[in-house]
């Protein structure tokens, strides 16, 4: 039995600010990081506040540690006072009025004082905050009154912990100070951990698993490498950023050697055998950016049938502080005939140092090479 | 000129500040606990109820004055059943002025106290549920300390309206001079009869209370938290 089980309904009509929407999930959560993924507006914060009591679902129930925090169909909803979870806002919501030292001690006002004040120090010292114990929030940095916030949630020793997120406005340094903290928090308190964002890189970082919202719902939910290689729809591919997302018709299918062939408008790829297609089917691919390799033309001239060597020329070039995505467009591809204005084809994310050795920034003409292993064919049909 | 000062009646501008003061606790208590029903809770009735809390801003003191008179008459049931517990009809005392004066300053707190109650950021409320606290606690030691700026302007602010009452403490209260006659109802006696030089010094102290009230509450809310 998992330790966080829940389904959810709850239908929110359409307002004058916002159209009408459905939260509609259901997740179970063993202890770790559970990253909720997916663009803004999508229910992922609906689902926390859910959880935490503040709204009242129409259906579904909660179980935290087998025990009912929601059921609708008996009518019981605990309060949020008595469901024993922490939340850290996305604000980070510390009492303005209160010092570091008494936003934490807020939680465990029952305790006796002696208690008290030892779980306060040994909050303040374990998220190295014991120097900013008198400070008033007003007076903390960013990432101080994020670690301030993260402190109170787990000093009441909470069962859930429910971050939004948690690193939005933070800047790079500290952003990787969270990501240290988290993993202390794990490995401290064995709990499940809910973390929403609609950061892909902060998502994929700091998950065990990842569930994909949209539009209310959870559309694929699993590892976040399984969900990197493998999304379920192109509008997930399209969340995690791929960009490389094509439709074809499928033009040989060849179970012996493993193998299918695939025809766009643009040129033909080889991929492992799709079982269950038939010639003539429409089918969807995605290969992430970083995956789509640039062979010099001089090196393989002889075998470019192999590995789904394409020639292209590199039109644009966008320069970010790790990486630079090279715009791509297919040679020799008719875009005029059906009125495809896009003026690149594909892109491909090299690394800099890649991006000096290579000399790209002379050379334009390139062949790319699509690997099978990377190539996803999405199971679904749909645009 | 301390001759002058002398010969002065200051019971009025005494009884003033007397019944303002009660008034303003009055009001207080009752309207901080209708601005918080406001607030936070939603139910039938509540416009109806933020309405009637209203009423006084737009009615007539004199209006006001005369419902208040019918409902608490000495042949009224509720005038009977307060002469019955306190020995002493309410129409016609200082209590009732302070009745008068309560009525006339709470819309003003109930208003400003909601709006106050409702500036403050849910989320931070929310939380102090999450670390278990109860609505008692998260009213007394969230949401009423991050609006008490606000809440005490208000406060002082519904001090003076209680102060400047006029026409529903000459309907209920009366004026009757050293004991229902308060400055402002003063300040009207004296211009009818002709008494120049009292009404001048009242007008101008009265004015000066009411000054010094709006220029500390406008500095109250400048200084806003944190």
């Amino acid at each position: 039995m998992a330790l966080l089980e829940l389904t959810l309904c709850k239908s929110f009509l359409p307002s004058a600010s916002a159209p009408g929407f459905n939260l509609d999930i259901s997740l179970s959560c063993e202890a770790g990081v559970t990253v909720l993924f997916g663009a803004s507006g999508s229910g992922k914060t609906l689902t926390l506040d859910s959880l935490a009591g503040f709204l009242r679902p129409e259906q579904g129930r909660i179980l935290l540690n087998n025990e009912i925090l929601f059921d609708a169909e008996s009518g019981l909803c605990q309060p949020p006072q008595r469901r024993g979870i922490g939340y850290v806002f996305q604000n980070y919501a510390l009492f303005p009025h209160m010092t570091v030292g008494q936003n934490l001690a807020f939680g465990i006002a029952r305790l006796p004082t002696l208690e008290r004040h030892r779980k306060v120090h040994e909050m303040l010292e374990l998220f190295g905050l014991t120097a900013l114990a008198t400070r008033k929030p007003h007076e903390l940095s960013g990432g101080e009154k994020q670690r301030a916030s993260i402190a109170r949630a787990l000093i009441t020793e909470p069962r859930l912990l429910l971050l939004d997120e948690p690193v939005r406005g933070l800047d790079y340094p500290l952003r990787l100070d969270f990501y240290e903290v988290l993993r202390n928090i794990r490995q401290k308190y064995q709990i499940p951990i809910l973390l929403v964002t609609h950061d892909v890189q902060e998502g994929f970082t700091l998950a065990e698993r990842v569930a994909v919202y949209e539009a209310g719902r959870i559309v694929q939910i699993g590892a976040p490498d399984e969900i990197c290689l493998r999304p379920r729809s192109t509008a997930v591919a399209r969340l995690l950023g791929i960009s490389n997302i094509f439709s074809g018709t499928v033009e040989e299918l060849d179970p012996m050697s493993d193998c299918t062939r695939i025809r766009t408008s643009l040129f033909s790829i080889t991929v492992p055998y799709l079982p269950g297609r038939l010639r003539g089917d429409t089918v969807w691919f995605c290969i992430p950016q970083e995956h789509v390799l640039l062979v010099h033309p001089s090196m393989s001239k002889s075998d470019q049938s192999r590995e789904n060597r394409i020639p292209v020329q590199v039109v644009e070039e966008i320069v970010t502080p790790n990486t630079v995505r090279l715009l791509l467009r297919v040679q020799g591809a008719n875009t005029t005939s059906n009125g495809n204005a896009a003026s690149f084809h594909m892109e491909s994310e090299v690394s800099r140092l890649v991006y000096k050795k290579m000399g790209l920034a002379k050379q334009k003409d390139w062949l790319v090479a699509l690997p099978k292993a990377f190539i996803h064919v999405f199971g679904e049909q749909e645009g | 000129m301390p001759d002058v000062l002398r010969q002065i009646d200051w019971f009025p501008l005494w009884l003033s500040l007397r019944v303002a003061s009660f008034a303003t606790i009055v009001s207080l208590a009752v309207g901080l606990t209708l601005a918080y029903v406001l607030a936070r809770y939603r139910f039938r009735g509540r416009e109806l109820l933020d309405s009637l809390v209203s009423l006084p801003i737009v009615l007539p003191p004199t209006v006001l004055g005369y419902y208040l008179l019918v409902l608490l008459g000495r042949n009224t049931p509720l005038g009977r059943t307060f002469e019955g517990v306190f020995g002493f009809p309410l129409v016609f005392t200082w209590q009732a002025a302070v009745l008068a004066a309560t009525f006339h300053s709470i819309p003003l707190l109930v208003k400003s106290a909601r709006a106050a109650l409702e500036s403050v950021d849910h989320t931070i409320e929310n939380a102090a549920r999450t670390l278990g606290a109860s609505e008692w606690r998260v009213f007394f030691q969230v949401t009423l300390p991050l609006s008490r700026r606000s809440i005490l302007a208000a406060t002082i602010f519904a001090f003076a309206r209680a102060l400047g009452d006029f026409g529903v403490t000459i309907m209920i209260a009366g004026n009757i001079p050293g004991r229902t006659q308060t400055a402002a109802v003063a300040i009207y006696d004296a211009v009818q009869s002709g008494n120049t030089l009292l009404a001048n010094l009242m007008v101008l102290i009265i004015s000066l209370i009411a000054v010094g009230i709006l220029y500390w509450t406008n500095r109250l809310q400048e200084g806003l938290y944190p």
